[in-house]
């Protein structure tokens, strides 16, 4: 799977962050970095529940 | 406490009664945690609800349109199956086992309903065609939100033209349209958090707002006159006119039964054709009447979100034990709606781990990103521990004792996430700010 990040949408409100902190990094510029453009699939149901919680949906899963 | 009873086996006939975050956000979860039954989602509102945060900032900017602002909800039951029931409001429950409700929250017992089968749930509904049913069940989840309070002696159905309140979808499409007229003169009524953001949407639309609210300093309650004072500063900065202390003695109306002026107690007359009333909700409990379930400004649940067995409740409505903080809460936040409604999905099918999350809630005003995590009150110490209060970027610890409370933070919301998540585990000060020791 591969995040993808609406950076239109994107206010780093940093949820993805608490939920999954080795994947979503928002850093002292206020910016969203993603540290694992495909994250192991172990990870999935973070990911989904980083969607799911995200106050802008600015997140999706694309498929690979 | 329940052990004996989960014998009875998985649920096949589940509702979920109210279809707003936490309604639909359990019925996803249900499917999703592999609930093979049959699902009925039912909510009394006619129409498909919308998602509230932009109700009072894009939605009422009028950057996001009324679709949008429902697909955000509604996308999450993409691909979920589920039998779905607008325009059908829940009129009673009958559950039950209702002893254990309340020895679980110490209360008397009452007499089990010798004409109950003491099995199933009995959820009584009117239709939109006005049918009148009963729907038999083995779980339901309690999520009907909760209702708007209005100004003494005004209701939805009897209001001036020009005087709003901002909960559902034709709320905020009702006040956009007022405010699409030319600038207005608009009085907000009540500074928290909806009403601080409606004045911002406002004030960013050109028009001219005043604030008015009963306590010395907005928000004062909740996160102190710190916090307080910092959101009247940037009220004011941005030219709101924020009247403190005073309240609403009454509304006058014109010959065509619009808003005119709105006079506070004070004595002061303020010329104004909208008036937005933030005074906070109400959790709709007035169905529940007779249920035997234990409700106290809330559906009162254990820690895991059960009220009774086969009956959890999520979002406005849910009143729980949180472990880590010891206390009761209820919770109106819209991240609380959504973990709230996927925790009690799961405790229906058997789970019982208690529900621990950090409450958390954003606000958007004049393009600063605002967030609280935690459960602060207006009496906590308050800790500076990154910027300065005075600016426009900082971040402030709560304290009680040897407890961090709370955190919240402008455009700050590193720190914010970072004590939020530690907090998840321990409230001790010492863990959540290893090198902030402070005067304890």
């Amino acid at each position: 799977m591969k995040i993808v990040v609406d950076y239109d949408l994107c206010e780093s409100n940093a949820i993805c962050m608490g939920i999954s902190p080795e994947v979503f990094e928002v850093r002292d510029d206020d910016l969203l970095y993603i540290l694992q453009e495909h994250p192991d699939e172990s990870l999935r149901d973070k990911m989904e529940e980083a969607v799911r919680r995200c106050p802008k949906q600015a997140l999706s899963i694309e498929e690979d | 406490m329940l052990d004996g009873l989960e014998s009875l086996g998985p649920p096949r006939r589940i509702a979920v009664v109210g279809a707003s975050v936490a309604g639909v956000c359990a019925a996803a979860e249900l499917r999703r945690a592999g609930f093979e039954g049959d699902l009925l989602l039912l909510d009394r509102s006619p129409t498909a609800p919308a998602d509230p945060p932009p109700l009072s900032k894009e939605h009422l900017a009028g950057t996001m349109s009324s679709g949008q602002a429902v697909a955000r909800l509604w996308d999450r039951l993409d691909g979920i199956e589920v039998s779905l029931r607008l325009g059908t409001t829940a009129t009673g429950l009958r559950i039950p086992f209702r002893g254990d409700a309340h020895a679980a929250a110490g209360g008397p017992v009452p007499p089990v309903d010798a004409a109950h089968d003491g099995r199933s749930i009995e959820l009584d509904v009117l239709d939109a065609d006005g049918s009148a049913r009963t729907v038999v069940l083995d779980g339901v989840v309690i999520a009907t939100g909760s209702s708007p309070r209005w100004p003494e002696g005004m209701a939805p159905t009897s209001r001036p033209s020009g005087v709003h309140v901002i909960r559902e979808l034709a709320d905020s499409v009702r006040l956009r349209e007022d405010l699409e007229h030319g600038p207005r003169h608009v009085v907000v009524v009540g500074a928290g958090f909806i009403g601080a953001e409606v004045a911002a949407t406002a004030r960013a639309g050109g028009h001219e707002v005043t604030m008015v609210e009963a306590a010395p300093l907005p928000m004062s309650r909740a996160v102190g006159p710190l916090v307080g004072r910092w959101v009247a500063d940037l009220h004011r900065e941005q030219g709101v006119d924020v009247r403190l202390g005073v309240t609403v003695l009454d509304v006058e109306v014109d010959s065509g039964g619009a808003l005119c002026a709105v006079v506070l107690s004070d004595g002061t007359r303020i010329d104004a054709t909208v008036a937005v009333f933030g005074l906070g909700a109400a959790p709709e409990l007035g169905w529940l009447n007779g249920s035997g379930l234990v409700v106290r400004d809330g559906v009162v649940c254990d820690e895991t979100l059960s009220a009774a067995h086969g009956v959890v409740a999520a979002g406005d409505v849910a009143r729980w034990q949180h472990r880590l903080f010891g206390e009761e809460m209820r919770v109106e936040h819209w991240e609380n709606a959504i973990e709230q409604g996927e925790h009690a999905a799961r405790r229906l099918l058997g789970r019982t781990e208690p529900f621990t999350s950090v409450p958390w809630f954003w606000s958007d005003q004049y393009g600063h990103k605002i967030q609280l995590a935690g459960r602060p009150r207006g009496d906590d110490q308050v800790q500076v521990i990154r910027g300065d209060p005075t600016s426009r970027r900082f971040c402030v610890a709560f304290r009680r004792g040897d407890r961090c409370t709370g955190v919240f933070g402008v455009d700050q919301p590193v720190p914010v996430v970072r004590a939020r998540t530690k907090m998840a585990s321990s409230l001790d000060w010492s863990d959540v700010w290893p090198s902030e020791g402070g005067e304890k």
